[in-house]
């Protein structure tokens, strides 16, 4: 378990604006990914945590044994804080083989044992055919992996991951992403997982932090949070395209509806709790939940916003379809085909889709 | 007439013994100036490229108030080794040494500082102590650029003149390094001796400064 509480104020560079860190987090055993832009904090708060930076105030938490404390002046060097740390660049050491890497880092653990373990270690993570080897003479998947052994090696409390899927092809994403899967089963400790890629989030992290401007946003397991984004920020960052300036004009707890209005428009939903009728809201629809189709008879059924098709794109599963108003939808290929000549479209927004943020 | 060769010999230990001493001191020099921050760091940078940029006989006359028979320093040194610093091949050595170190400190300084920082996070992350982070990952990633720096020093040390005159002085046999043989001999006439030992002295900077440029381009090329 990692508990941290972090404030760090950069004074104005000449070459960047000032920045300030606040974040208090804790983690389980498990994958928690800090999720962001860059520029958010993410590496900055590994680097607290390991010991390469130094918060102004807080305490840092792991197993029970304090890594920083402001207050009792308390700060362990990076070597005392047994955390792996799998940098960006993977940082191998480039005078030394792919198991003088391993050797290097397996120093804390008696010296009979040590040979033992690199060897283990090389074994598991298919290294040892290239343990002879530089790291700039092996693949980029091949020094993925020696890095992250090389993290695990020292038997580390925590694993921090800085964006390590970051220039690797789809191949070699999917592979790394079952060898954390592995470790997340293997080795019972905290994971952080620094990374902006949103798919990486689902794959791979039971909880999620979302970080922007040094600030924790909003936290929670990947669904809920995309199911319910705490703010509009939230929703640009999840890369939610549909988000509206909207206004309630009707609630009804009883019959678990509600009426907004939009762009002009008068649509339906459930009923949203802690809203006042009158509230200026952000109304945010996922693409992938609304619904596009020829309009049938004269007027649009309940629900359905007229609109006109601007644009489509391709995406691998599905067609994007780009309508006035900003609202977008994905549709799935084949059904696209059979619609794709329609002349008058509307868009169909399901009630229970509809968040209000 | 037969040339006399102890100059010579003289000044190749000297220099070695020399860079030996400037490579410790510089070397660690460097790394406190690369790695720590401290009070006056930048007066030390100054103090220590000084012998770069001073006359060598203003140096040699300092090293004569700090160490010479009447200093402090020189009381204690003659107490402890039982004879006076100045005037002996070994302050011939102390006087080559202060020649040297601002080349070494100057190369290996800039040699810490373009290591890539995170392969010293890296390195501590993984537990290594200080020392060995600087062992085991720094040095090995300057080797090229410190072993060059180590033959130009050999190669400053080699040839200071002013300096070894003023503190060890010219006693032939005994303190009469290269240099100072050959200002000797142009000055008695013996134009035979100088040129030998001018032919010599050339020859071994020429392989010194060649061998030291091949090894900084290969650490560029990788």
């Amino acid at each position: 378990m990692i508990q941290a509480r972090i404030t760090k104020r950069f004074p104005p560079q000449p070459d960047s604006a000032a920045f300030s860190l606040d974040i208090e987090f804790q983690a389980g055993a498990g994958v928690t990914a800090l999720f962001g832009p860059s520029g958010a904090g993410k590496t900055l708060t590994l680097d607290s945590i390991a010991g390469f930076m130094h918060p102004d105030s807080g305490r840092i938490l792991l197993d029970d044994q304090i890594l920083f404390d402001a207050d009792s002046r308390v700060s362990l060097r990076p070597q005392e804080r047994h955390c792996g740390y799998v940098f960006q660049n993977y940082a191998l050491f480039p005078h030394m083989t792919i198991r003088q890497n391993l050797v290097f880092a397996a120093d804390r653990h008696p010296r009979l044992e040590r040979h033992r373990l690199v060897n283990e270690m090389l074994e598991r993570f298919h290294l040892t055919d290239v343990s002879g080897r530089r790291p700039h003479e092996v693949s980029g998947g091949q020094k993925q992996r020696c890095s992250i052994a090389r993290a695990l090696i020292g038997s580390p409390r925590l694993l921090l991951l800085d964006e390590p899927a970051r220039g690797l092809d789809a191949p070699l994403r999917a592979e790394l992403y079952s060898l954390l899967r592995r470790i997340r089963e293997e080795f019972a400790i905290p994971i952080l997982l620094v990374t902006h890629d949103l798919e990486e989030c689902f794959e791979l992290a039971e909880e999620m932090l979302i970080l922007r401007e040094g600030r924790i946003v909003q936290s929670g397991a990947p669904r809920e949070i995309l199911e319910q984004p705490a703010s509009v920020e939230v929703a640009r960052l999840l890369g939610i395209s549909n988000l509206f300036e909207a206004e309630i004009t009707a609630l009804d707890p009883g019959r678990n509806t509600s009426r907004l209005k939009f762009q002009n428009q008068e649509i339906s939903g459930t009923y949203f709790p802690g809203h006042l009728r009158g509230d200026r809201v952000w109304l945010c629809v996922r693409a992938e939940d609304l619904r596009a189709m020829r309009q049938n008879g004269a007027r649009p059924e309940p629900n359905q916003v007229p609109a006109k098709l601007l644009r489509t794109s391709e995406r691998p599963q599905s067609v994007r379809l780009e309508f006035s108003g900003d609202i977008s939808v994905d549709m799935p290929r084949q059904e696209f085909e059979r619609q794709k000549d329609n002349k008058d479209w509307v868009v169909e927004f399901p009630p229970d889709a509809l968040r209000v943020l | 007439m037969a040339v006399n060769w102890f100059p010579l010999w003289l000044s190749l230990r000297v220099a070695a013994l020399a860079t030996l001493v400037s490579l410790a001191l510089g070397l660690w020099i460097a790394y406190l100036l690369a790695n720590r921050r401290f009070r006056g760091k930048e007066l030390l940078d100054a103090v220590v490229t000084l012998p770069l940029v001073l006359p060598p006989t203003v140096l040699g006359y300092y090293l004569l108030v700090v160490l010479g028979r009447s200093s402090p320093l020189g009381h204690v040194y003659e107490w402890a080794f039982g004879g006076p610093l100045v005037f002996t091949w070994q302050a011939a050595v102390l006087a080559s040494t202060l020649h040297a170190i601002p080349l070494l400190v100057k190369s290996a300084r800039a040699a810490f500082e373009t290591v890539d920082r995170s392969y010293e996070k890296a390195a501590r992350n993984l537990g290594a102590s200080d020392w060995r982070v600087f062992w085991r990952v720094t040095l090995p990633l300057s080797r090229r650029a410190v072993i060059a720096a180590t033959v130009l020093a050999f190669a400053r040390a080699l040839g200071d003149f002013g300096a070894t005159l003023m503190i060890a002085g010219d006693i032939p046999g005994k303190t009469q390094t290269a240099a100072i043989a050959i200002y000797d001999a142009v000055e008695g006439g013996d134009t035979l001796v100088a040129r030998v030992l001018v032919l010599v002295l050339s020859a071994v900077a020429i392989a010194i400064v060649y061998a030291a440029n091949r090894l900084q381009q290969r650490q560029v090329t990788g």
